[in-house]
């Protein structure tokens, strides 16, 4: 038995507490105790990539990562992406573009291609079959996933073009 | 089991070495996580390092470069007064796993875990990285190639903990390459690993130095490999030795990545790649 620690942490923003066993993932944290069930797991090892977050900005698998370690950390989920009530452009395009079908692995891909297009807003194919090759997907086949992503920066890059003009 | 955070490298050692149970390190995670899901391993204590002040920080000195114990692979591959000094082994260091692994995983941790397949192993080799290693009472550099001594087996003692990786500046005209084969485009174990930093003089190979990954229990540094290079342009005839020291050198397992014939011959293959790279990146003409 793991002695339970208090851990603070900011989950998408909102400052967090619990407590969950020392060996506990912060993957498992995420789920059952801040209540993201956004984060999904897969493996559990670190292979799949369904359950990948940020941690102060950085891409990781929650599933490697302690819950202790989140204290005083910054964590962003798939649950993070939208702002006020409208997806986020890469939600948005990941449905008209048909980029999921059981779902599972989709917040892993969201989380890690907001990370590629933070990083590259203008990846090319090769680029992005790279980013996302920590994100495994049984069911697509990944070329609408590509798409959806390459559909995304397009649109992003647009609308930043727009408010800078506006600025 | 309990979870602490030191302040200093002494503190990590001071705690590591008094405790009586199962005792480990963490740094990025990314074997000890998995050990642990799997049940490998059941600590009593685990010891973060990443709250030591400067262990995530790249360091940049007239002697070269201390990058801490905690600093993750995305940050290396960012980094770019490492990018233009040491390419080959920010390469290696960033060959291993996908993104979410490189947001975490670090050299340290990749030397630790011992894997004979370790990418990042062969390429610190050649660049003559060194291992600080902290003690609860002494601290000790150790260069890299002396710090793995069999599959999962370091040379540190209870309590010691790696407190940075460094590498020398590297010497004018000096240039540096990691190759590896694996079945698939990315996300695999290194069937074959080379690393081969070499240095020029007017044109002419003056010194090289040839390791090799996941063709024998530890990473194997080659000198009959880096003896057919010197005093060469990389002529045809010198590239040829080359390869044949680096088969001759390796004693691989059988696995599904690879038969033993398959990994002796792939050595040398990609020694010829690797060589005419780091031959290149040392502003040599081919």
């Amino acid at each position: 038995m793991s002695n339970a620690t208090l851990v603070s942490t900011t989950v998408n923003g909102d400052p967090v507490q619990f407590a969950c066993p020392t060996d506990e993932s912060l993957m498992t944290a995420l789920r059952n105790r801040v209540g993201l069930t956004g984060v999904k797991e897969g493996c559990g090892t670190g292979d799949c990539g369904a359950c990948s977050v940020t941690l102060d900005g950085s891409l990781v698998c929650s599933c490697l990562v302690l819950g202790v370690e989140a204290e005083g950390r910054k964590v962003t989920t798939v649950e993070g992406l939208s702002e006020n009530g409208e997806l986020h452009v890469l939600q948005q395009k990941f449905i008209d573009h048909a980029a999921l079908q059981c779902g599972i692995c989709t917040p892993g891909f969201l989380v890690a291609a907001k990370a590629l297009l933070d990083r590259n807003p203008n990846p090319n194919e090769t680029e992005i079959r790279y980013a996302l090759a920590g994100n495994l997907c049984r069911c697509t086949g990944y070329d609408k996933i590509v798409h959806a992503v390459q559909d995304a920066a397009k649109d992003m890059r647009k609308n930043n073009n727009r408010s800078k003009k506006r600025s | 089991m309990r979870y602490a955070t030191p302040a200093s490298a002494k503190e990590a050692a001071g705690l590591l070495s008094k405790e009586k149970g199962a005792a480990f390190l963490l740094a990025g995670g990314t074997d000890l996580l998995v050990k642990l899901k799997m049940g490998m391993v059941e600590p009593d204590l685990v010891v973060d390092i990443k709250r030591i002040p400067k262990i995530n920080e790249i360091q940049t000195s007239a002697k070269g470069f201390t990058i801490g114990a905690a600093v993750s692979g995305a940050v290396i591959g960012e980094h770019k007064g490492l990018n233009a000094a040491w390419p080959g082994v920010v390469e290696a260091a960033n060959l291993i796993g996908s993104d979410q692994i490189q947001g975490r995983a670090t050299l340290a941790g990749n030397l630790c875990n011992a894997s004979p397949a370790a990418d990042s192993v062969p390429a610190m080799i050649v660049a003559g990285a060194k291992a600080v290693i902290v003690g609860p009472n002494k601290k000790r550099t150790v260069p890299v190639e002396k710090v793995v001594e069999g599959p999962g087996k370091t040379c540190l003692t209870k309590g010691e903990v790696i407190e940075a990786i460094v590498l020398p500046k590297p010497e004018p005209r000096t240039g540096d390459a990691y190759m590896r084969f694996i079945p698939r485009t990315e996300m695999d174990i290194a069937v074959v690993g080379v690393a081969i930093s070499l240095k020029l003089e007017r044109g002419v190979v003056k010194k090289a130095k040839v390791a090799l990954g996941a063709v024998a229990p530890t990473a194997v540094v080659v000198p009959a490999a880096a003896r057919a290079l010197v005093g060469s342009k990389l002529d045809d005839a010198s590239l040829e030795k080359l390869a044949a020291a680096c088969s001759a050198a390796c004693n691989p397992i059988d696995d599904k990545r690879g038969t033993v014939e398959y990994r002796t011959r792939v050595a040398g293959v990609l020694a010829k790649r690797a060589a005419k790279l780091a031959f290149q990146r040392a502003g040599g003409a081919l």
